[in-house]
This record gives C-alpha cells, structure tokens and sequence, in this order.
C-alpha cells in the first residue's frame, strides 16, 4: 500500500508490566523507586516519563487472583490519565466489560481468541473495535532456506496451534479487532531486536495498527521496528524497566532517525 | 465547585472521564447517570461516547435521554467527548447512514471515504489511533494554558469534517478534520481529554471552571 506522509500521528512507545497477583514482577529498577512491585507506582512513573500508553499483562495462573488485576485496574486507571492497555486470562464478553468498566481503554484477547474466535466479534460489536486487541504470539516455522512462514502459538510459544500468524492476524482484523500485538515467540527475552520480517508481513496484511513486541535490547531495535517492520506502535519491557534507558532517550533517539513521536508537555 | 453529570448510556468506558474530573477539583460531584432529573438537575454535562453511532442513538432513545441531551446541551455547559462530538452532527455516514442530534451544522465521514474523495492516499493505518497535535485555530476559555500545537490522544475511524465557524481545533491525517467544535454552551473534542495526560487534565480543568460562554 502506498501511503502519504501527510499525518501527524505519532508512533507510540508502549511499556508492557507483567503483572502477577496483583504485583509487577520481572522487576523494575527505577531510580530511587519506593516499591518496584507496585503496578500504581510504576504507571504513574510512565506517564510523567512521557510514555504513548500503557500495557498490563496479567500472568496470574490462578484463576481467583483475577479479581485482583480488577482492582489494579481501577487504581491506575484513577490516577493516571493516559491509555491502558490490559490483557492476559481474558475469556468472555464478561471478562472485558469487567476490565472495561474498572478503567482500561482497550482489552488484550489471545488465547481465547484462538479457542473461539467469535468472541472476538462478538466484543468488537457490543464495546467497539477500538478496545478490542488480538495478542498474536508468533514462531517462525519455515526452515532457514524456505520462504518464511510463522505460525500462532499458545502457552508461552511451546504449543503450536496450526495458523498461519499472518492470515490470523488478517482475520482477527475483520473479525473487528481494532489493533495487534504481534509478538515473536522466538526474539520474545533475547534482546536481539524484533522479528522485522514477521512485523512488516503482518503489519502490511492488516488495515489496522499493529504494536510490535518481542526482543527489544536497545533503541536501534525501536527505529528497525517502525522503519523496516512498519509497526504503528513499539512494546518494550526490560530497555525501559532496567532503567537502561528512558522514554525520552528512545524518543529523542527516533526523532533524529526520522520517526514522527510525540513530545510530551513538560512541566515547566 | 457544582455537580457534574456524565451520561451514561452504555457506550464506552466512563470512569475514566468521571476520575480525571475528580482528579482536576476534588470539590466536585462527579455523577455518572442516566436518570433524567439528575442530567437536566447538574451544572455541567459531560457526553461521552465511544463505540457505534448507530447503537449510541438508539441508545439515547430507548432510555429516553434524547430531549435531555437536546436539553441541556442548549443551556448549560456541555463537552462531547468522541462519539459525543460526533453524535452531535446532522448526520453521520456510519452504520449505512445515521441522523445525529443536528446540534452542529454538518457530517461525519469515513476517513477511507474522505481519503478517497480528496484524492490523497491514505497516510496509515484506520482507525486512527494515537497522539496527534491540535491546531487552535479560534480561541475559546477551554484552550486556555494550553499551548498550541499540543498533542491529544485519537482514536476513532470516522471524522468530522471542518466546520465554518464552530471548528476551533484541527488535526491532520491526510486530510484537515475537526479536533474540537464549539457553539454557544457546548464544546466537543473528538480527542480523549482523559486520556491526554496533562493537556487534557488542563482542559477538563478549563471545563469545570467554566461559564458557558465565549
């Protein structure tokens, strides 16, 4: 697709919290940080930092912990005015109302949608495409030599699923998924960068934003993403947690590299 | 000071809008409601919207807040937000053609539709969603202590066109469109003030404190 130049959306800087049993784990190591588990803290700490949004991923494996990720929802979503994004155990129209209602602009559906993929339609049409996220979790399958080809996989990339990840993406998007995060099972921890052939085949296949996650190590990876993996929005966790690096760095490290980003309002 | 009514009509997530207005003066009562006598009873009136046109209007009339919207929005301080904007129009294109509340002269389109008709290719992804500047381009007390030019927070895949005189904010993507309208008592931004961070707190701040005149 051809696209003019004539816009001036930005591409967003997504930092993603796992969340488990109400605490982020995984770590953040934030200067002087009182309480590096708490989820409200840390958001707050992203918005003044200038991040685009905000994404919570619910790791909890027990399933009356939920209520929880509920109530972590409704205090972040009280303090801090910017868009959050949750996911992770999402099963039901119900499960999104209830995330909805406590706060959260848009809702994450992966396995569920794999599982029944009306539901991805059935929510798009009763609370609108725009808050319904399709989580695609991607390994490539294709040998060395062959034309590459990725396929979806469950459970933490060791449960291969059969679907081709570029033609689910376009079908989760007509389903009415208003966006994707696609996630390369393969880069996802290795700091190696993002899978840039994966991202541009699926964000080139769908006509809706795609947020690109899954091995970001240094800020190179953010421009690559967006520049050669034509991603409208870059998820990251540890770059920014580690406090490698701050949402500005990145910022002012894609503006010089030709990548339209958004310069929060300072205080002065 | 005062009371504030957002309206619920089961469209779209209004905690948020109610938490940022708490958050901005904690002396204000927030309701969110549909009840009639508290909409037409509160100073000011919050209209959200997110999701469908065409569920947002059948919406407003089966719990019969139709004439309240009609109501309030000619006499007291009133911000659509969203849908809110563009349920306010004559007519919107959405869902094969829908009439809106015709409190603001004019359209709502699809971008796709607006792409084509300007002849420009599309500048990226529909729905539009994220941070986009807002020209001021007619001064109005809610611009007040925001600087032009600021970024706010989009999402939407259909857009109001510009509109002659109630046009106060524009934004661009591949075709100039309205950001914010304004006449009389009612201003509507087709931005999320409560999901702009500090440029849409300082609005919703402007909006609480304001009188309802130019």
């Amino acid at each position: 697709m051809t696209t003019s130049t004539d816009s001036s959306l930005t591409k967003r800087i997504i930092p993603c919290l796992d969340v488990d049993g109400g605490r982020v784990v995984k770590g953040v190591k934030f200067v002087d940080i009182r309480d590096a588990g708490d989820p409200v803290e840390i958001a707050r700490r992203y918005d003044a930092a200038g991040a685009d949004e905000i994404t919570f991923l619910d790791i909890t494996a027990s399933a009356h912990e939920r209520e929880t990720m509920v109530q972590v929802v409704e205090q972040v979503a009280g303090e801090v005015f910017m868009p959050l994004t949750v996911g992770g155990g999402i099963r039901s129209t119900a499960d999104v109302r209830r995330m909805l209602n406590a706060g959260a602009d848009k809702v994450g559906i992966n396995t569920a949608a794999i599982l029944e993929p009306d539901l991805v339609k059935r929510a798009a049409d009763r609370f609108g495409a725009q808050c319904i996220v399709v989580a695609v979790d991607a390994k490539r399958v294709s040998g060395a030599d062959d034309p590459p080809r990725w396929e979806v996989f469950t459970h933490g990339g060791r449960r291969p699923t059969g679907l081709d990840a570029v033609e689910w993406a376009a079908r989760m998007s007509a389903y009415g998924a208003g966006e994707i995060l696609l996630t390369s099972m393969d880069r996802d921890g290795t700091r190696e960068g993002f899978d840039l052939a994966l991202t541009r085949a699926v964000a080139d296949a769908v006509p809706v934003p795609v947020i690109a996650s899954g091995g970001v190590g240094n800020l190179q990876h953010l421009v690559d993403g967006v520049l050669q993996g034509h991603a409208d929005a870059v998820l990251a966790a540890s770059i920014f947690h580690f406090g490698e690096h701050t949402v500005a760095e990145a910022k002012d490290y894609m503006a010089v590299r030709g990548v339209p980003v958004r310069r929060p309002w300072e205080a002065t | 000071m005062g009371t504030i009514a957002v309206i619920d009509y089961g469209m779209g997530n209004l905690r948020s809008v109610a938490k940022a207005l708490e958050h901005v003066d904690d002396r204000l009562r927030v309701e969110i409601t549909h009840e009639p006598e508290r909409i037409l009873g509160a100073d000011r009136v919050v209209f959200p919207g997110q999701g469908a046109i065409g569920v947002c209007m059948s919406e407003l009339q089966r719990l019969e807040l139709r004439d309240v919207v009609l109501e309030v929005a000619r006499s007291k301080p009133f911000l659509g937000i969203c849908l809110g904007l563009q349920a306010l129009l004559e007519f919107s294109d959405e869902n094969s053609g829908v009439a809106g509340l015709g409190l603001l002269p004019g359209r709502v389109r699809h971008f796709s539709e607006g792409f084509r008709a300007a002849g420009v290719a599309p500048p990226g992804k529909v729905p539009l969603m994220g941070w986009v500047p807002v020209r001021q381009v007619a001064e109005h007390p809610l611009w007040a202590g925001i600087p032009d030019g600021q970024w706010f927070y989009f999402v939407h895949s259909y857009y109001v066109e510009l509109l002659e005189g109630v046009t106060v904010g524009t934004s661009r993507y591949g075709l100039e469109f309205t950001a914010a309208a304004a006449r009389e008592n009612i201003f509507a931004t087709q931005f999320h003030p409560e999901k702009s961070q500090r440029a849409g707190l300082e609005l919703l701040a402007n909006f609480t404190r304001w009188d309802g005149t130019r």
